[in-house]
């Protein structure tokens, strides 16, 4: 038995066996341990949130992180960006008959390790298997459960013109890492996906700066369509400085050959953050004093626009619209 | 004792026709009256029979210098004559749209005054009649009087205003008539300040002299000058500008002073001399001491002084001076006093301003003579807003806005049957463009009344000029229209030359860079069958990977490596051994450009005659690595063409499946690299043969869709030996060839195609 047959999402023997051997070895907790159809908690009169995400990419395994990982960072992180100190994730894999079990369970224990180290539990799970070429090897679905300190309020709609824009490191990297090892580009160095859980950095944040306005994680899209999401949901125009936000140099080489643009560019450990311009010094301060927030940067300020454009102010002096793409860059060129 | 009610159309209001048609009839000795109405200018005369046909005679022969008829139809009235006398009117009769119109050079009669030491307007840098001055540049809403230009700051003297209201006046109704005493001053600043002086024209004049760059407040916007024949001069403007290599417009005070910089044929100076005052692009002499000007080209931008400021200026220099848009490389022309003291900065020495306000943006405009006509590059200033006259079916068609394409934009509105297309408005990924965009949309809707009911905006999703129309639609409820790039290139040139929709049915040879087809790839070299309402693809160039996407666009060489993969396969290094080509690739990441043309990594198809001419230019090493403007590849592979080195050109033929390809192409033109044949031959070579394959190509199409027409558009038409080609071997064959003119072949003329498209399809 080292691949993935139908057998392991028939709901015999197989499949238990499969849960007990891999699934629960690796995130054993009381909850999860109790073998229950949903894992049963306690919510003691507190603000709970809850968020699910489902994980799909090739490669599967990538510089810097693979889709276990990614599957417990995505949704922490989606709670983190409500203020919420994550607790619990439930995890829904559905397997490609034929894959290799020895890398399911490297995803497992990488999802193990990810877990641990962000200090949530996996408290249920579930497996379908579905017939080769079928799937694409493993599908990752998380949900996450956590709860919001008293007092964090983090909302889109209190974004307010005159506030300050700040991110919390270089852009672009997951996007480049994964599509890199995905086409077997060669770069000099190697780029490495930003994967990270952001819950920590978010609680020091919220500690230094309680009247932070809101978090986003500029995902896929990356900062370009996180930021015009964030400015027509607000109603807001977002104004930027080129010159401050961060992008590591083997990342901007990478995109110039490939014809990329890293604000269009994925994330995975990186949060868009904004506060009143008063206290962007002190978020900044305790954002760099944070290992994941080593490269934080105030990139621009919230603007009042009818138009609620995204615009960044460029080397030579110009403003260029940053646009919120249709899906894939095409040229627009004439 | 007879009755005559005459109604002229066309552009008849703010032109002094009035006044115009007082003269004539008091000189005659008719009676009655004119008026501005709804439909332009209605007059009603009685005379002797043979008094009204001098009268008739004498209206079209000599008519005010702007004024432009385009119908003129009488009636007879039987009524006898109210009066014993003959007046200007209120104007009457339903809403009266008082046109705008395009902004005019100098006429001779201010010029003479400007320059005649007993007249009170001597010196005076904003002279201006009802024949000439500015316009749509001053212009902040309707109905256009002094209140809502950028004039309503000027309280105009006694002088000023007899002159306003006296119909014998050339200055009668000229709204921003200005003199010293009360009009616009000019003065000279540098970055301490104003710089006390008398005259700061003459000033200027001497600072230019010397060397040094003046920012100087023309009609539509700021511009940056210096000494063209001072080599230093120049090169410091293009360092401080960051414009590397892009030419430089010139200025010149007459035509003499163009004697030993270029060649002039009538119809070029004509143009020159033509109240809208365009940048014309002419022959340069082999000899022309023009270092910097113009590198790599054959041709230099020229104008000719239009505002009494220029005349001035221009009178105390030593010669041409180079006159180019007042921004740092682009960003739109500055308009503002004090945008221009901070944008500027760091670019000028000086800054000649003065206190009229700029309200419309409007660039030079670029026309030349191509194929025996004129056609126009770029319109802007002394060409917008001039209506486009379509065909009379058009009459019928809901008010409409279209909005053009992303770069080079324009938009065009649809009103009573006649198209107005905007100014040229630039990139709108430039925010400041894009906000002008908006802005401008807004005042011509209020100057034309116009709620549209349909929006009409290209399919590219990403198009600004797009998002700005869905917006747009769902804020008024108009109808939403997405029309195909090269449809709109098709039904633009279909628009100007007024083709009646019933019998439209014509072939269209579209050439551009990029632009999204019905299939959701990339488009750019197109032979269509169509008509307003539809068209037909029916046959294109070969498509070829664009690596890196708008990287692509911007490094010629990425281009190169695209098309010698798709000639030669994956083993393409070895078809081009020995060439210097092989050389100047060998530096470059090509593996990874084959890497993502094979793994479709940001590589999108793109059946693009730019990107052909890009890669064509960059196998002889020109503008490699990159092009430092739009076109410059393809600009100048043009410049090094010489019909009389070679005979024929490259083979290049149609397949069954309709696709002009590219493998013998590059065959051969990579045989001629190791045969060591000359950059020039090989531009030829590959002009005559692209020339000849799309002749026969679009000859066939024609034959088998049944119609005699084809018409040519699409920025590739921008090439004037190519247009030429395809100009006369089509016409050569007894087609009917239609060519853009008054409207740019180029993305300008993209949203008047929508615009008709829209209107036939609603």
């Amino acid at each position: 038995m080292n691949k993935v047959d139908m057998t392991h999402g028939g709901g015999g023997r197989a499949m238990a066996d499969l849960i007990r051997d891999l699934f629960q070895k690796h995130l054993s907790n009381p909850v999860l341990d109790r073998g229950d159809d949903a894992g049963l908690i306690t919510v003691p009169g507190r603000r709970v949130v809850m968020s699910t995400d489902g994980h799909v990419i090739a490669p599967l395994f990538f510089p810097g992180g693979d889709i276990g990982a990614l599957s417990v960072h995505g949704t922490v992180n989606d709670l983190a960006m409500m203020g919420a100190h994550p607790l619990y994730l439930t995890a829904g894999f559905i397997l490609e008959e034929g894959f290799p079990l020895t890398d399911l369970e490297r995803i497992v224990w990488s999802m193990a390790n990810a877990a641990r180290e962000a200090d949530v539990q996996v408290i249920s799970g579930d497996t379908k298997v579905v017939e080769r070429g079928k799937g694409d090897g493993v599908f990752i679905t998380t949900t996450g459960l956590g709860v919001v300190p008293k007092g964090v309020d983090l909302s889109v709609h209190n974004v307010q013109p005159g506030q300050s824009v700040l991110i919390s490191g270089t852009m672009g990297d997951h996007g480049v890492a994964v599509l890199s090892k995905r086409e077997n580009l060669r770069f000099e160095t190697e780029i490495l996906s930003d994967s990270a859980a952001l819950h920590g950095l978010v609680a020091d944040m919220l500690a230094a700066v309680p009247t932070l306005t809101m978090l986003r994680d500029p995902t896929r899209g990356g900062l370009a369509a996180t930021l015009n999401e964030i400015a027509t949901t607000a109603g807001v125009g977002i104004a930027l400085d080129e010159a401050q936000i961060p992008i590591a140099p083997d990342v901007a080489a990478a995109c110039e050959l490939l014809g990329l643009d890293p604000l269009n560019t994925a994330n995975e450990g990186k949060l868009i953050a904004i506060c009143p311009s008063a206290d962007a010094a002190a978020l900044l301060d305790a954002m760099l004093l944070h290992p994941l927030g080593q490269n934080a940067a105030i990139i621009g300020e919230v603007t009042e626009d009818p138009a609620h454009m995204v615009q960044m102010t460029t080397a030579f002096g110009g403003t260029r619209i940053v646009d919120w793409l249709a899906g894939e860059q095409l040229p627009r060129i004439c | 004792m007879a009755g005559q009610r005459i109604e002229v159309t066309g552009r008849v209001q703010g032109v002094g026709f009035r006044p115009y048609v007082w003269r004539l009839a008091r000189k005659a000795g008719l009676t009655g009256r004119v008026l501005n109405d709804a439909g332009g200018v209605r007059i009603e005369v009685w005379g002797s029979q043979a008094q009204l046909q001098d009268f008739a005679d004498a209206l079209q022969q000599d008519p005010p210098p702007l004024a432009r008829i385009e119908t003129l139809r009488s009636y007879r009235v039987t009524n006898p004559p109210p009066r014993d006398d003959f007046i200007i009117a209120q104007s009457g009769g339903g809403p009266v749209t008082t046109e705008i119109t395009p902004d005019a050079a100098t006429c001779p009669d201010c010029l003479r005054e400007v320059f005649d030491p007993a007249d009170r307007r001597y010196g005076y840098a904003f002279t201006n009649c009802t024949h000439c001055g500015p316009r749509l540049s001053i212009v902040e809403g309707i109905p256009y009087d002094r209140a809502r230009t950028s004039m309503r700051g000027f309280a105009i003297c006694a002088d000023c205003l007899r002159e306003y209201q006296d119909p014998q006046d050339r200055r009668f109704h000229a709204q921003p008539n200005a003199c010293p005493a009360c009009g616009p001053q000019v003065w000279l600043e540098d970055t301490s300040g104003r710089i006390a002086c008398t005259d700061p024209i003459a000033r200027a004049a001497k600072i230019l002299g010397l060397g040094r760059i003046v920012a100087i407040k023309g009609i539509g916007g700021f511009h940056l000058a210096c000494d063209a024949h001072n080599a230093a001069a120049v090169q410091t403007l293009r360092d401080r500008k960051n414009r590397v290599a892009k030419p430089l417009a010139l200025i010149v005070r007459d035509l003499t002073q163009l004697d030993d910089i270029c060649h002039l044929s009538d119809a070029e100076a004509d143009l020159l001399k033509s109240p809208a005052a365009p940048i014309v692009l002419l022959q340069k002499r082999t000899d022309a001491a023009l270092p910097g000007i113009a590198p790599g080209l054959d041709r230099i931008g020229v104008m000719l002084a239009h505002s009494p400021l220029h005349h001035l200026l221009l009178a105390q220099c030593r010669g041409p001076l180079v006159m180019t848009s007042g921004n740092p490389s682009g960003l739109p022309q500055v308009t503002d006093n004090a945008d221009a003291r901070t944008a500027l900065a760091g670019i000028a020495d000086a800054w000649l301003m003065h206190d009229r306000a700029i309200v419309n943006r409007l660039d030079d405009s670029i026309m030349r003579m191509d194929a025996h006509a004129a056609s126009t590059l770029r319109r802007s200033r002394g060409l917008a807003p001039a209506p486009v006259y379509l065909h009379d079916a058009f009459a019928k068609a809901p008010p409409i806005l279209a909005m053009g394409p992303t770069q080079k934009a324009t938009f065009c509105l649809i009103r009573n049957g006649k198209a107005i297309p905007s100014e040229h408005v630039g990139d709108l990924n430039i925010a400041e463009t894009y906000a002008d965009f908006r802005n401008k949309i807004t005042l011509f809707r209020d100057l034309y009344d116009l709620d549209p009911e349909v929006i009409a905006v290209d399919m590219h999703p990403d198009y600004l000029s797009a998002r700005w129309g869905r917006q747009l639609a769902r804020d008024t409820g108009a109808r939403l229209i997405a029309v195909q790039h090269h449809h709109a290139h098709l039904a633009s040139t279909l628009a100007e030359h007024q083709i009646a929709p019933e019998d439209a049915r014509t072939v269209g040879v579209i050439l551009d860079g990029t632009g999204m087809g019905t299939d959701c790839t990339i488009w750019g070299g197109e032979i269509l069958v169509g008509d307003y309402g539809g068209f037909e693809r029916r046959a294109h160039f070969q498509p070829i990977a664009l690596p890196g996407g708008e990287a692509a666009v911007r490094a010629p060489w990425r281009n190169l490596v695209a098309h010698l993969r798709a000639a030669f396969g994956p083993e393409w290094r070895g078809h081009i051994t020995g060439t210097p080509l092989a050389h100047r690739l060998a530096p470059r990441p090509t593996t990874v450009i084959d890497q993502m043309i094979e793994k479709g990594v940001n590589a999108p198809l793109a059946s693009s005659a730019g990107r052909l001419f890009d890669a064509v230019a960059a196998a002889l090493g020109i503008a490699f690595a990159e092009q430092h403007y739009e076109g410059q590849a393809a600009m100048e592979l043009e410049a090094l063409v010489e019909p009389e080195l070679c005979a024929t050109g490259y083979l290049i033929a149609l397949s069954e499946a309709g696709i002009l390809s590219w493998t013998p192409l590059w065959q051969a033109l990579i045989a001629d690299l190791i045969a060591g044949a000359s950059p020039g031959a090989i531009a030829t070579r590959f002009h005559l043969g692209l020339g000849d394959a799309l002749v026969t190509t679009a000859a066939q199409v024609a034959t088998s869709a049944g119609t005699n027409r084809i018409a040519l558009s699409g920025g590739v038409m921008q090439n004037r030996f190519l247009h030429q080609h395809l100009w006369r071997g089509l016409g050569g064959l007894g087609f009917e060839v239609l060519s853009q003119r008054k409207i740019p072949a180029n993305d300008g003329g993209i949203s008047l195609g929508q615009a008709v498209v829209a209107a036939q399809s609603a």
